[in-house]
């Protein structure tokens, strides 16, 4: 009423109405909101520096694993070292136990123009070469005998110190004898690199060697291998498992205080600590079923155990997900609870099993504490052809690796770090994919 | 059904209007959620080849019944029903009932418009399909045409039949669901506020429909909306806090029902 009174007592005059507006705080909201939303940049900003440093540190160290130096040079396989006597046809060992390293040897001593009487320097030349060239020559000579007494080229490894300092990562201003090169290695090098005798190559040898004590020999390859074994017998058991018992006790178990317990039990195992695991791995498969040591097989079971809590968590939200009416509409039409489970819910909680699956796996291919604790750090040359036999895994050969002396190791470390991680990327990329394919909008 | 001419379908109702003939016989039915209990001995017959419409304020009940009458309920936890329901002569509670055969027999509209996110096709299909009503693709082709055609969907979704069901405007949805459950050729459709979540113009066609498919099927239809009930149909239930208040003709109840409580809540006083 009164406003009605006082307007035209206002419009005579001449002001303009303007009511009053309260203060409704709205100046402190804002703030708040845009002080939220800051602390949110910075906290994002805050990881994406760590995340930056941490691959910067890991790539700008690791890359230079992916290349090897290569020494090629004509190499004389002569029959005065290898095999004197000539009785490689009756006594077949022969060709095996040669004294190979001294064929290279003797090949590097003549292209760097060095006497065979200088003891020294052939001393100095035996430090630039691998060690590995001892395998390397036999398996030539032993595949194809008639190459004894003639000159091939050959490419064979650098040693590793050689490879290291031809990647520039031996400080030469420390003082000669402080640092594994010499410099007269270091001007043969020059030399050879000069000629073109000494070169980068691409290092396939990391993704397919095994485990070595000479860095330049080294690589993931059963680790890979073992890793990859895991994964497969994770996957096998532990989805099929874990989906079988989400699916259970999500629609048909009743909910009783029974389910009760398990429920919490399986929420308390995914936060067991997985050396937990291990021991458990320890105790009940290699000492009880007598698997062998190792394995990857009981690195898989063991992996398996520890995976199922997370497929089953995953599941089971996944499958409450799914909405009611679906259920509804399925069991209205007359539809066994086992049809509506697999022709309706499953297929709709398909993307978020698949994604809790592969975190499962990721996880579970990243770790380390339970294989060290069952014997799957070992040094492991050959590649395993069955899961029965001895393997690593691939963040096990990192902990090796870093517990290394020698310089050439730092690489290796972080280029199989490098793997691990692009074995994860790909993993992730294919839990993307999937959840594309399966995902339907209702 | 569709090319019957409205006159057929008149003679054909009067017909069974005349020698009552009850469909499913609720006695005594209680309800219990837990300690709770939802329904007070309710008894309550569903005449056959009739629109029996529940209606009540929120909370009353309605639905609680509607779901006994196909044991939907079963999928509560902690729901225990007593009394007894019969479906023709077989008692639906029977140990030795099958209940996906009960629900085959009864069948189910929702609320919420609720299609499987699949394709028109498979939507009216799946229920066909799981209880092998369809031996050949042709027959099950035929079920499909002639139930979309039941439900008024079939002329606005012939050309695309391979898409999405969810792809729909929600009446074609609640049509479409309509269809689903006519598929299976129930005797009886239970629909649970099938319009609440429709606009008029949506609404008006699945009342039509209802209409037309009383000639076939047995329907009981749980309403909020008055106005629906006395449109599409002949009986009409009351419900107030878990009793059954009055049941009666529909024209009789909305004109001069028996009870108060009904009164007060047709004329808008509570509810």
């Amino acid at each position: 009423m009164s406003q009605v009174s006082t307007s035209p007592s206002m419009a005579a005059l001449g002001a303009t109405a303007k009511p009053e507006r309260r203060d409704i705080g709205l100046r402190g909201r804002y703030a708040a909101e845009r002080r939220f939303r800051l602390y949110g940049m910075a906290a994002i900003a805050f990881g994406l520096v760590f995340l930056f440093l941490l691959l910067f540190s890991v790539v700008s160290k690791g890359y230079t694993a992916f290349q090897q130096s290569m020494i090629t040079i004509p190499v004389e396989f002569s029959e005065q070292i290898i095999d004197k006597d000539n009785e490689r046809a009756t006594n077949p060992q022969k060709l095996v136990s040669a004294n190979y390293p001294v064929v290279a040897r003797n090949a590097l001593a003549k292209v760097l123009g060095v006497s065979e009487d200088d003891r020294q320097g052939l001393r100095a030349i035996n430090g630039m070469i691998s060690d590995s060239v001892r395998t390397q020559l036999r398996d030539l000579v032993t595949a194809d005998p008639s190459i004894i007494g003639t000159t091939r080229t050959v490419s064979f490894l650098a040693h590793g110190d050689l490879d290291s300092a031809f990647k520039g990562q031996i400080d030469l201003s420390v003082a000669e004898n402080n640092r594994k090169i010499s410099d007269k290695q270091i001007g043969w090098m020059n030399q050879l690199a000069e000629s073109g005798a000494l070169a980068k190559h691409f290092n396939t040898g990391i993704f397919v060697n095994g485990a070595s004590s000479r860095p330049e020999a080294a690589g993931v390859g059963v680790a890979a291998v073992g890793s990859l074994y895991m994964m497969l017998i994770v996957l096998v058991l532990a989805l099929p498992i874990g989906v079988a018992a989400s699916i259970y006790l999500e629609e048909f178990a009743p909910k009783n205080r029974f389910t009760d317990l398990i429920e919490v039990n399986i929420n308390n195992l995914a936060a067991v600590p997985s050396i937990v695991y291990g021991l458990l791995g320890l105790a009940v498969f290699v000492n009880f079923a007598g698997f062998p040591r190792s394995a990857s097989l009981v690195g898989g079971l063991v992996l398996t155990l520890m995976t199922l809590p997370t497929i089953i968590i995953a599941t089971r939200s996944a499958l409450k997900a799914v909405p009611p009416s679906i259920r509804a509409a399925a069991l209205g039409l007359g539809a066994s609870k086992m049809q509506t489970v697999f022709h309706h819910v499953l297929p709709l909680a398909m993307p978020g099993i698949l994604t809790g699956t592969i975190i499962g796996l990721a996880h579970a291919l990243g770790e380390t504490a339970p294989l060290l604790l069952i014997g799957m750090v070992a040094f492991v040359a050959d590649i395993p052809s069955t899961p029965l036999e001895p393997a690593t895994a691939l963040p096990v050969q990192i902990y090796m690796w870093a517990n290394e002396a020698e310089r050439a190791f730092v690489e290796r470390t972080s280029g199989a770090i490098i793997i691990l991680l692009i074995f994860l990327i790909l993993m992730n990329v294919g839990a993307i994919l999937l959840r594309r394919r399966f995902e339907r909008r209702w | 059904m569709n090319i019957m001419s409205e006159a057929a379908v008149e003679k054909a109702l009067d017909k069974k209007m005349n020698d009552i003939s009850y469909k499913m016989i609720g006695k005594d039915v209680s309800v219990y959620y837990g300690d709770k209990r939802a329904l007070y001995d309710v008894n309550l017959n569903v005449r056959e080849n009739t629109v029996t419409a529940l209606i009540g304020p929120s909370g009353c009940g309605k639905s609680t019944f509607l779901r006994t009458l196909n044991r939907m309920n079963d999928t509560i936890e902690g729901c225990r029903v007593t009394g007894r329901i019969t479906l023709d002569t077989d008692d639906i509670y029977d140990p030795n009932i099958d209940v996906v055969e009960l629900r085959a027999r009864v069948g189910m509209v929702f609320q919420k418009p609720n299609p499987f996110p699949k394709s028109i096709y498979e939507n009216v299909a799946y229920g066909p399909r799981i209880h092998g009503l369809a031996k050949a693709k042709a027959d099950m082709d035929g079920i499909v045409e002639s139930s979309l055609q039941k439900a008024g969907l079939w002329n606005e979704v012939k050309d695309r039949l391979h898409e999405g069901g969810t792809g729909l405007s929600g009446g074609q949805q609640q049509r479409l669901c309509i269809a689903r459950a006519v598929a299976v050729s129930p005797e009886v459709i239970l629909m649970d506020e099938p319009c609440s979540a429709l606009d008029p113009i949506a609404t008006a066609k699945v009342e039509e429909l209802i209409h037309e498919l009383r000639a076939n099927f047995t329907i009981v239809i749980v309403t909020h909306s008055m106005q629906q009930a006395a449109r599409v149909s002949q009986r009409t239930a009351m419900f107030h806090l878990g009793n059954l208040v009055e049941e009666n003709d529909t024209d009789k109840m909305f004109t001069n029902p028996d009870d108060q409580r009904t009164q007060d809540y047709i004329m808008g006083r509570f509810g």
